[in-house]
């Protein structure tokens, strides 16, 4: 028999939706937002991704930590002063450097404070390479000057502090001389206050054991680095060493907001189905104001088969331009949002294809009944009507 | 084989006990004129269904331009309906919105000719009916002789092998139904088969043929 042609179809379908221009509308609406929340929620997802990646490709995932653990017997382990200088002799390693807590010391904004409030600020003794190999830089001023009793900030303790010349630590007042911009990779260091090894010696008593080593190696044995880095730092107990790599922990901040994400996207195909169902209302509602036209159709010669695949056909326009309207806002939604949090826009094209998929489904899945019923329909009921 | 209608002991029964139609015999012959007649409840408009194949018999045969309908799938039946048979209804059932060159042209939709010659048939039957200078009304733009006028136009435009008119002139006024049962006598004319269902015994008097039915029966 004789089939309709795509264009033909295309016709009628929209000839459908153009008879009650706002039901079609706002029947569209309800799939527009399920497939706008869903973009959005995938596309602001992968737009912060992208942006940690960009990140972290700017920081370097080459960054290795050492910390003491603990001893055999619950005790707070130390790492020997030797630390430093083993791991620099491992063959990939770039460089190493570190910190040393200057233990039961704080640091005050002046010496009125009373001596309990101690800010919760950590003063730690730094080696002059420290920044180059944490990749920290400086917000304002210079690094600190070997021997000399002055301080560097963290971001963190900069802001507790104040914009003050000097803080007084142990009974002696500190010049300001820096201040440092957040550590992404050494978030530890922004809560500190950062002192010259030597001046730390001098006039704090500090013991001279490294309590974190930084280190870099080449990005292809950072993992070989990796598993040799506890006996070198500490060849007689390495059992007592913790080792990490900071650019997994923010990477595993990423993964947590993937659960998230997933919840999102779950409502999001929850306001879809809701769509869906508003579809197929819609379209039962189509077939039982219009059994004359059905009737007339089957009149003109129509088959059961032309008449099921013209709803059909409504339904899937209907729904497709629901789904092409939120794959669109949900764009827009993503790039906003990704523009005010300086990240770059991404929607990954599997979003946006799966998107269009699912309106397909849902239209046809949602068209299919109505469309069954208005074929069923015996062609002298439907002219009675 | 010359007759385009051939009704023998044709008798439809509906669910429930209502016999609408009872062993019927017509022949309408290729090219004849024909008015069935009857009051309400008379049985006409179960004839027109079983004549346009809406429906099939509960008993006897209908055979349509040589094809008894019996044994035709619903498929086929669309078919013979979209090629051989033209229907005019009482209410018009103009698609609103859309143009009298489109109407007449979706009426060709389903019989399988490609879309320039759709338009160009349309365009020619319009014509035809006295409407070539209303091709881009709207159906709420023309009068209701006019609407009927594209109604038959669009049942004409398939050059069907009979053309089937139920209460044609039902919702117009007298002057307006005068012209167009005149056109379709001048469709008649031009060698249509026609066949017109109607209550109106004015109208069916001014046919070559009239056939009268009461009670379900050709009487």
């Amino acid at each position: 028999m004789n089939r309709l042609g795509f264009r033909d179809l295309v016709n009628l379908a929209a000839y459908g939706l153009h008879a009650r221009p706002m039901r079609a509308v706002l029947s569209a609406l309800g799939i527009a937002i399920g497939i706008a929340a869903m973009t959005a929620v995938v596309g602001i997802s992968s737009s912060s991704r992208a942006d940690l990646d960009r990140e972290l490709a700017a920081l370097g995932t080459n960054l290795l930590t050492v910390t003491p653990g603990q001893t055999m017997f619950g005790k707070e382990a130390t790492l020997p002063d030797t630390s430093v200088p083993m791991i620099k002799r491992i063959g990939p390693v770039q460089s190493a450097t570190a910190t040393g807590l200057v233990p039961s010391t704080s640091v005050y904004r002046t010496d009125r404070i009373p001596a309990g409030e101690t800010g919760g600020l950590a003063l730690l003794a730094a080696r002059s390479d420290l920044l180059g190999t944490v990749g920290g830089t400086l917000a304002r001023g210079t690094w600190l000057v070997p021997k000399y009793p002055t301080v560097v900030l963290g971001a963190t303790a900069a802001r507790r502090l104040g914009n003050v010349p000097s803080v007084y630590i142990a009974g002696r007042w500190w010049t300001v001389s820096g201040v440092l911009a957040p550590v992404p990779l050494a978030p530890e260091l922004d809560q500190s206050v950062l002192v010259g090894w030597d001046a730390a010696t001098s006039y704090l008593g500090f013991d001279g054991h490294p309590t974190t080593v930084y280190t870099r190696s080449a990005d292809a044995f950072v993992e070989a680095v990796r598993g040799v880095l506890a006996r070198t730092a500490n060849p007689s107990s390495p059992d007592e060493v913790k080792v990490s790599k900071p650019s997994d922990a923010l990477a595993a901040r990423q993964a947590t907001n993937a659960a998230f994400t997933a919840l999102l996207l779950g409502l999001g195909a929850v306001a879809l189905l809701v769509g869906g169902i508003g579809v197929a209302n819609t379209m039962v509602i189509s077939v039982l104001e219009r059994r004359a036209e059905i009737g007339l159709r089957r009149s003109l010669g129509a088959t059961r088969g032309q008449i099921r695949i013209q709803f059909v056909a409504e339904s899937l326009l209907l729904s497709l331009l629901g789904g092409a309207a939120g794959v669109l806002l949900g764009y827009l939604v993503t790039g906003l949002y990704a523009v005010t949090q300086k990240w770059p826009t991404v929607v990954p094209l599997w979003a946006l294809a799966g998107g269009v998929g699912a309106t397909l489904v849902i239209g046809g899945v949602a068209g299919l009944y109505p469309a069954v019923r208005a074929a069923r329909l015996a062609p002298t009921e439907a002219l009675a009507a | 084989m010359n007759a385009v209608i051939e009704l023998a002991g044709v008798t439809k029964a509906y669910p429930g006990g209502v016999t609408a139609v009872r062993s019927v015999d017509l022949t309408v012959a290729y090219g004849e004129l024909v008015a069935i007649v009857g009051p309400s409840g008379s049985g006409k408009s179960t004839m027109l269904h079983l004549i346009g194949t809406l429906d099939r018999p509960t008993q006897g045969t209908v055979r349509i331009d040589g094809h008894d309908v019996a044994t035709l799938t619903d498929r086929q039946l669309s078919g013979l309906r979209a090629t051989r048979i033209g229907f005019v209804f009482q209410q018009f059932h103009l698609a609103p919105g859309r143009t009298a060159l489109a109407n007449v042209a979706d009426g060709l939709l389903y019989s399988g000719v490609r879309r320039k010659e759709r338009e160009w048939r349309a365009e020619a039957a319009l014509v035809r009916v006295g409407l070539g200078d209303r091709l881009d009304h709207r159906p709420h733009q023309l009068s209701g002789g006019e609407r009927q006028r594209v109604a038959i136009a669009r049942a004409v435009a398939g050059d069907p092998a009979v053309l089937l008119a139920d209460e044609p002139t039902g919702n117009l006024d007298s002057v307006s139904g005068a012209g167009v049962v005149e056109l379709l006598l001048s469709l008649h004319s031009s060698g249509t088969t026609v066949l017109i269902i109607t209550h109106d015994r004015e109208i069916a008097a001014a046919l070559p043929r009239q056939v009268p039915m009461h009670d379900g029966r050709v009487v």
